[in-house]
């Protein structure tokens, strides 16, 4: 009896290193998904779980020691490092994609063409609360019509860095607009509502093209640019409406296990293959350059918490 | 086992007739302590879920004052102007409740009296369990029946927000229909069949016989039924999150969107706040809440069981 619950526990130990686990934000589950189907058909002995239950829950794993790889739609946050630190789990910072956030309108609002960073920073910004009503309040240019607001709800990435974007403090949002986790409702909504505005992810825009009317921003040259094609997003022309995805590697697995090393291998120099068919947006070449060349150093720690949105992703790997 | 003289003790000689030989003895004991142990998972489960919700919750008001949590009128924990005030979440959770429990009282109750005094047995038979299926569908198919066609078909007639109280707790009511139907109708069948025999022999009409005497003869178990259906309704999740929506007001309008308690809960679970920062640990706070109120309910209902119980024979 004793003997066979060894021999189990050596072997289920040994199954163990072969294991890569990922778990983390929903935004970007859909590309971890493809790479480890992938990775599947290459390596069919590989067993590679992929799960999602927000990011928060991500690095509530990771930094436990559960799981070997935390997906993101943001970057950690201080208190997750603490309790990594304490647990002694030091993480590989490493962009994987980028989200291009559309500002999203009704079909039938033909007078919404163009918006800057502080038109929305009036629309969207906490201060508006319950006073920015109308659409000649944004810009004494539109109609008196009710400004009806859709999106994300507060607990989401993307809510998080529209509201950096474009009132330069995260979380500092209006409260009284239509919010739900779930994207496609936002799109449903705005579809609906002939005064609507709304942001959502832009694969949710894409998806949805013939009902929605999408929105320029002015980026900070003064051009309005759309996130459409997807090629302004990865050049960075549309700025600042975009945002990195990351997984986050432990550096305990990475070196106990080689299992965790070959796939993120595989996932930095093929995952761009399949990043928009899963409806986000490849990172430059040059990066995809870096972040393999980082990874390969090992270096550990976080460097894109320091980065405003708009900032070109290269420059902090 | 001992010799025992069975003729001064008959007792002893059923008992032993029963357990016929030592290996049956073990094996029944076997038997009871695997039950036991069933049933006390249940127990174990229940206390568990009680001690790490308080236990959050009591270091979620070292942070938060109580006051801040129940006389502030906004919640907004997830925003840069944090606010803590609990009562936007409670109102969802009443108002979609309330909206529920005004289609499922007398649709259950009208379905209910139907089924036991009116309807041929035949039409019984297929009836009840085609109202019953109801509660086999799961919530979150309710919840996208509400979002994408009763919300839309409402719309023709109102101007109802995407999201809205209106439709979600229309449709809960729908779902909630056969706990209330069904466990009333059990109530009403219960009534012995000499009270309206007794009715009927006095002259009164079959329907005055239903309203004076066979509904206040099962008052009891219909007051238990609509409880049940209200702490359903509380603590139903899928189909408010997906068509109520995830905006805490504190509003009678039906026709705007609304958080309940358990929607707010959903979304803090799958989201990207941090474990064991003060916004996750708004969950257990909230948690509590609806715990607390859903006992309530569970006591009320035993009480009002017990109290209006009608005993006869």
């Amino acid at each position: 009896m004793i003997i066979a619950t060894t021999i189990n526990a050596c072997s289920s130990s040994e199954e163990k290193k072969s294991q890569v686990s990922i778990d983390g934000a929903a935004v970007g589950f859909p590309i971890s998904l493809a790479v480890a189907e992938e990775y599947g058909k290459v390596k069919p002995e590989a067993k590679v779980s992929v799960a999602s239950s927000g990011t928060g829950g991500g690095f509530s794993k990771f930094c436990n020691g559960d799981i070997d790889i935390a997906g993101a739609s943001r970057t950690i946050r201080d208190e997750e490092i603490k309790k990594c630190k304490s647990k002694n789990i030091q993480f590989v910072e490493l962009p994987i994609a980028l989200d291009g956030i559309a500002v999203i309108a009704n079909r039938q609002n033909n007078f919404v063409k163009c918006l800057t960073i502080k038109e929305l920073g009036k629309i969207w910004g906490g201060e508006s609360d319950g006073k920015i009503l109308r659409w000649n309040q944004v810009n004494p240019k539109f109609p008196n019509e009710n400004l009806k607001l859709y999106a994300p709800s507060s607990d989401t990435g993307t809510f998080d860095y529209m509201t950096q974007a474009v009132t330069g403090k995260a979380k500092n949002g209006r409260t009284d607009y239509t919010a739900t986790q779930n994207q496609n409702l936002l799109v449903q909504g705005v579809a609906g509502d002939a005064t609507a505005l709304g942001y959502v992810g832009i694969s949710y825009y894409i998806q949805n093209q013939e009902k929605l009317n999408l929105v320029a921003v002015e980026s900070p040259t003064g051009k309005c640019e759309k996130p459409v094609p997807v090629d302004n997003v990865i050049k960075n022309i549309y700025t600042p409406l975009s945002r990195p995805l990351f997984i986050y590697v432990s550096k305990k697995s990475l070196d106990t296990k080689p299992a965790v090393k070959e796939f993120v291998d595989f996932y930095l120099e093929n995952s761009w293959k399949w990043v928009d068919s899963v409806g986000y947006v490849a990172l430059p070449d040059e990066a995809y350059v870096k972040v393999i060349r980082k990874f390969a150093s090992g270096e550990t720690g976080t460097k894109f918490k320091k980065a405003k949105p708009g900032e070109p992703i290269t420059n902090f790997i | 086992m001992q010799n025992t003289n069975y003729r001064d003790n008959p007792d002893i000689l059923s008992r032993q007739s029963l357990n016929k030989n030592a290996s049956e003895d073990i094996s029944e004991k076997i038997v009871a302590t695997i039950l036991f142990a069933c049933a006390l998972v249940s127990v174990l489960t229940t206390f568990g879920i009680v001690v790490i919700i308080f236990q959050e919750t009591f270091s979620f008001f070292q942070e938060v004052s109580f006051a801040q949590f129940f006389l502030d009128t906004k919640w907004t924990p997830l925003f840069a102007d944090r606010h803590f005030g609990v009562w936007p979440l409670i109102n969802g959770t009443l108002l979609t409740t309330a909206i529920a429990m005004a289609v499922a009282i007398p649709l259950g109750l009208s379905s209910a009296i139907y089924l036991s005094e009116y309807a041929q047995p035949q039409v019984a038979a297929i009836l009840r369990p085609a109202v019953e299926l109801l509660a086999g569908i799961p919530t979150v198919v309710y919840g996208y029946f509400a979002l994408l066609f009763l919300t839309p078909l409402l719309r023709n007639l109102m101007p109802l927000e995407i999201f809205n109280a209106l439709s979600a707790g229309l449709m809960m009511g729908i779902m909630i229909t056969p706990t209330v139907g069904s466990i009333s109708l059990d109530a009403i069948k219960a009534v012995p069949r000499s009270l309206r025999e007794g009715a009927y022999a006095l002259g009164i009409t079959k329907l005055e016989t239903i309203f004076k005497v066979v509904l206040p003869a099962a008052l009891s178990g219909i007051i238990a039924s609509i409880i049940l259906g209200i702490s359903r309704a509380v603590g139903e999740t899928m189909t408010v999150l997906i068509a109520a929506g995830q905006q805490p007001r504190l509003t009678i309008n039906f026709m705007e969107s609304v958080e309940t308690m358990t929607a707010y809960m959903a979304q803090i679970s799958g989201g990207d706040s941090p474990r064991g920062s003060l916004n996750f640990k708004t969950l257990y706070a909230v948690g509590a809440v609806l715990f607390i109120l859903t006992l309530a309910l569970n006591i009320v209902s035993h009480w009002v069981a017990n109290r209006f119980k009608e005993k006869y024979e």
